[in-house]
């Protein structure tokens, strides 16, 4: 949650961004990586609504359609796994089996330590290295569950 | 593809030629040849949104199917509407809807109006050839009026449509996408802490049982049947012209009489008017704006009848709640005057007196529960019905409107004007005032007694009047999306009128949220020439010409506006937050 923000910080940033309903998905993708936790709450929602000229139920629709934005609080590092057909072709149901044993947590879950999610992405056309995941905009393929748990070491060593 | 309405296109359908302007739909062209091509989320009044893909088509051109509602005749060869290969994907499609439906047909609210019910026994569906994927999530009655079903959601987008492009309310809108789609509020609040206003237009817009209203029949069967009370009925104006819709009767049809027939034989004790206390609002308010005018009261002065509105104002507007003029609503002047002066001028005591309403209405069951409407010290108004639930209880107590005789209204709260008939439709409340207030500024007699400037199916209305020398502006809207633009004209000053008519629901209470299904622009238009009609045949047609009316205030109110009338007839208003 932005809740460190003052309305005021986060207009800034939406200004920043070219506050039109054009830019409206950079803004929130923007509002979402200065997030700890990853989302856009509510008052952050409603605050770009308003300034762009949107409901507050159309901000909602837009916020729940794009699979890259989230409304609930997730990890620090959210894990995405590519779940198209040609990375469960080549076998991502076993990627996300490796990461759920190793966070201990379901597909659309956070740890308790609040430090990682894991969730679904549609293909971002890394097909000739799937299966692939992506955490922190880098995409990871050929994966092998040493590369998969050695992925996870290093982002708890960060 | 290039639209050129001025351009006829000739196509032909299932063989037959038809010639239909560029730009018209498939649906619309094979209408008009009297091919019903099924819909679920297609109605005439909204956008075009192919969600349900019911009405598929074959297409010479592209030898595939195609949805017609929103598929051009300038864009196809000869048009098929019934080959095997569209009976099938029909089929299909409906299958698949229905594979994801609880198909609790027997206890749905809907069952008998649903339109998928409809499609269903169309198609000859029996077994299902897809598994079911239904899951129950649980009802939601968060509120006094409105019931959300979600389970029995088809996804077609009609209440969001009648919620957002039509009201610009913005309570309800889509959220999530694929498998997940749904339709809900912002954040899923609970409706009352969103911008919903309980106008009902999404209730009247849903195909299947998602949506309904509060249903009331119960308590009022319970009233009926409890030999300690006294049980009178008041029914709105816009009722009488809606109600015949659920009979077989013709759009528009006034079933005054057999309405007041069916209602004694449900067993009131007396059947009232709510024309009656329209007449009470107009002395009420007329003499509220003739003070604003006079003592420079805030102006413009907006009505306050409509609840939906009212419900507006106090959640999107609270800074303009001074504008709305003070009067309670008919039907809440009604039940105060039930509740003391007819109470007593019968010797019945309060507590036994039982006052239920028949509105065309939804945010009236919001409305008589707030805590301003107990002035006459208890509840003024018991319950409200909706136009459908007085249907379904005149049908289940074995009757039928059509085979009624005419009778009359009780009194002394049954005899109405003309100008209290006119309520019901846009337009109405305002003519209705101007024809008083004219009379008693001006103390002459206008030379034509329809002031047809404000009538009329245009999204905002303007006239202007000469009141002894002063011109008064006014002006009439429907639809909260045309009174916000109203409001906001207002607010930045960039207009002078002193007197505004605004009701809640597109064309005013005949296009209410709780009359019956299928409302169409064009049946709400017929409605609104029945109550034109009414208007017309009445013997009255000013309010202050009412001599129930002028017996009311020489018995017990003394003057309008005065003291007693302050008491009962006059409400406020308070800011709500919303979400």
């Amino acid at each position: 949650m932005l809740k460190h923000f003052s309305d005021e910080e986060i207009l800034a940033v939406v200004e920043e961004n070219g506050a039109c309903k054009e830019n409206l998905l950079a803004i929130l993708l923007k509002l979402q990586d200065l997030s700890p936790q990853n989302y856009i709450d509510e008052r952050t929602a409603n605050l770009v609504a308003d300034r762009v000229g949107l409901s507050h139920v159309q901000m909602y629709d837009i916020l729940t359609f794009y699979a890259m934005l989230e409304t609930k609080p997730r990890g620090k590092y959210v894990i995405e796994v590519c779940n198209s057909a040609p990375c469960y072709a080549s076998k991502s149901d076993r990627v996300v089996a490796v990461l759920e044993k190793e966070l201990g947590i379901k597909v659309g879950e956070t740890t308790p330590d609040g430090l990682f999610s894991v969730q679904y992405m549609p293909c971002n056309g890394y097909c000739d290295i799937g299966p692939v995941i992506r955490v922190q905009g880098r995409t990871h393929g050929n994966l092998t569950e040493e590369k998969i748990k050695e992925i996870i070491q290093n982002l708890r060593n960060a | 593809m290039h639209i050129d309405p001025n351009k006829m296109v000739t196509i032909k359908i299932d063989g037959i030629p038809v010639t239909v302007p560029s730009g018209t739909t498939i649906l619309e062209a094979a209408a008009k040849i009297g091919i019903k091509i099924p819909t679920l989320c297609h109605h005439p009044d909204m956008t075009v949104r192919a969600f349900c893909r019911v009405c598929v088509v074959e297409d010479s051109w592209s030898r595939r199917l195609k949805t017609a509602c929103n598929n051009y005749v300038d864009e196809c060869g000869e048009v098929f509407t019934n080959t095997p290969k569209v009976r099938m994907a029909r089929k299909t499609i409906l299958e698949m809807i229905l594979a994801n439906h609880p198909q609790d047909c027997l206890s749905c609210p809907k069952s008998g109006k649903c339109e998928l019910q409809t499609l269903a026994q169309e198609y000859n569906l029996k077994e299902n050839s897809f598994d079911s994927v239904f899951t129950r999530v649980p009802k939601q009655e968060d509120n006094p009026a409105l019931v959300r079903d979600m389970s029995k959601c088809i996804k077609c987008g009609r209440c969001v449509d009648a919620c957002q492009a039509i009201q610009g309310t913005n309570a309800i809108g889509y959220q999530n996408r694929s498998t997940h789609f749904s339709i809900g509020t912002a954040f899923d609040h609970p409706l009352n802490s969103t911008a919903c206003v309980l106008c009902g237009q999404c209730v009247a817009a849903c195909p299947v049982g998602a949506l309904s209203e509060k249903d009331d029949t119960e308590r009022v069967w319970d009233a009926l049947q409890n030999p300690d009370l006294h049980v009178v009925v008041q029914v709105a104006p816009a009722v009488r012209v809606a109600i015949g819709d659920d009979f077989g009767l013709p759009k528009g049809s006034v079933a005054t009489g057999s309405m007041v027939a069916a209602m004694r034989r449900l067993g009131f004790d007396k059947v009232f008017d709510t024309n009656f206390a329209a007449d009470l609002t107009i002395m009420e308010e007329g003499t509220e704006l003739l003070n604003r005018l006079q003592n420079g009261g805030k102006l413009p002065m907006i009505t306050s009848c409509s609840p939906g509105w009212v419900n507006y104002v106090e959640k999107v507007y609270p800074d303009m709640m001074d504008n709305l003029s003070s009067c309670k609503s008919p039907q809440q002047m009604f039940g105060a005057i039930a509740k003391t002066y007819y109470a007593e001028k019968m010797g019945i005591p309060k507590e036994k007196m039982f006052v239920v309403s028949i509105m065309p209405c939804i945010a009236k069951k919001y409305e008589c529960q707030r805590p301003e409407m107990n002035d006459s010290g208890a509840q003024d108004v018991d319950v409200v019905l909706t136009t459908r639930e007085l249907a379904k209880m005149i049908r289940s107590r074995g009757l039928d409107l059509t085979s009624l005789p005419e009778e009359e209204f009780d009194n002394p709260l049954g005899l109405a004007s003309g100008a209290g008939a006119i309520f019901g439709t846009s337009g109405g409340v305002m003519e209705a005032a101007l024809r008083s207030v004219y009379a008693i500024v001006t103390g002459k007699e206008a030379g034509d007694l329809d002031f047809v400037g404000v009538r009329g199916h245009e999204a905002i209305k303007e006239a202007s009047l000469d009141l002894n020398g002063t011109t008064v502006k006014v002006a009439v809207t429907s639809g909260l999306k045309n009174a916000k633009i109203l409001l906001d004209k207002i607010r930045a000053g960039e207009c002078d009128y002193q007197f505004i008519e605004v009701m809640c629901c597109p064309g005013g209470c005949v296009g209410g949220g709780g009359q019956p299904f299928r409302t169409t622009a064009a049946i709400k238009a017929q409605r609104m020439d029945g109550l034109y009609r009414i208007d017309k045949k009445s013997t009255y047609r000013q309010s202050h010409k009412n001599p129930e009316i002028q017996t009311l205030y020489k018995e017990f109110l003394g003057e309008p506006n005065g003291h007693k009338a302050h008491e009962l007839l006059h409400t406020h208003y308070t800011k709500r937050e919303i979400q």
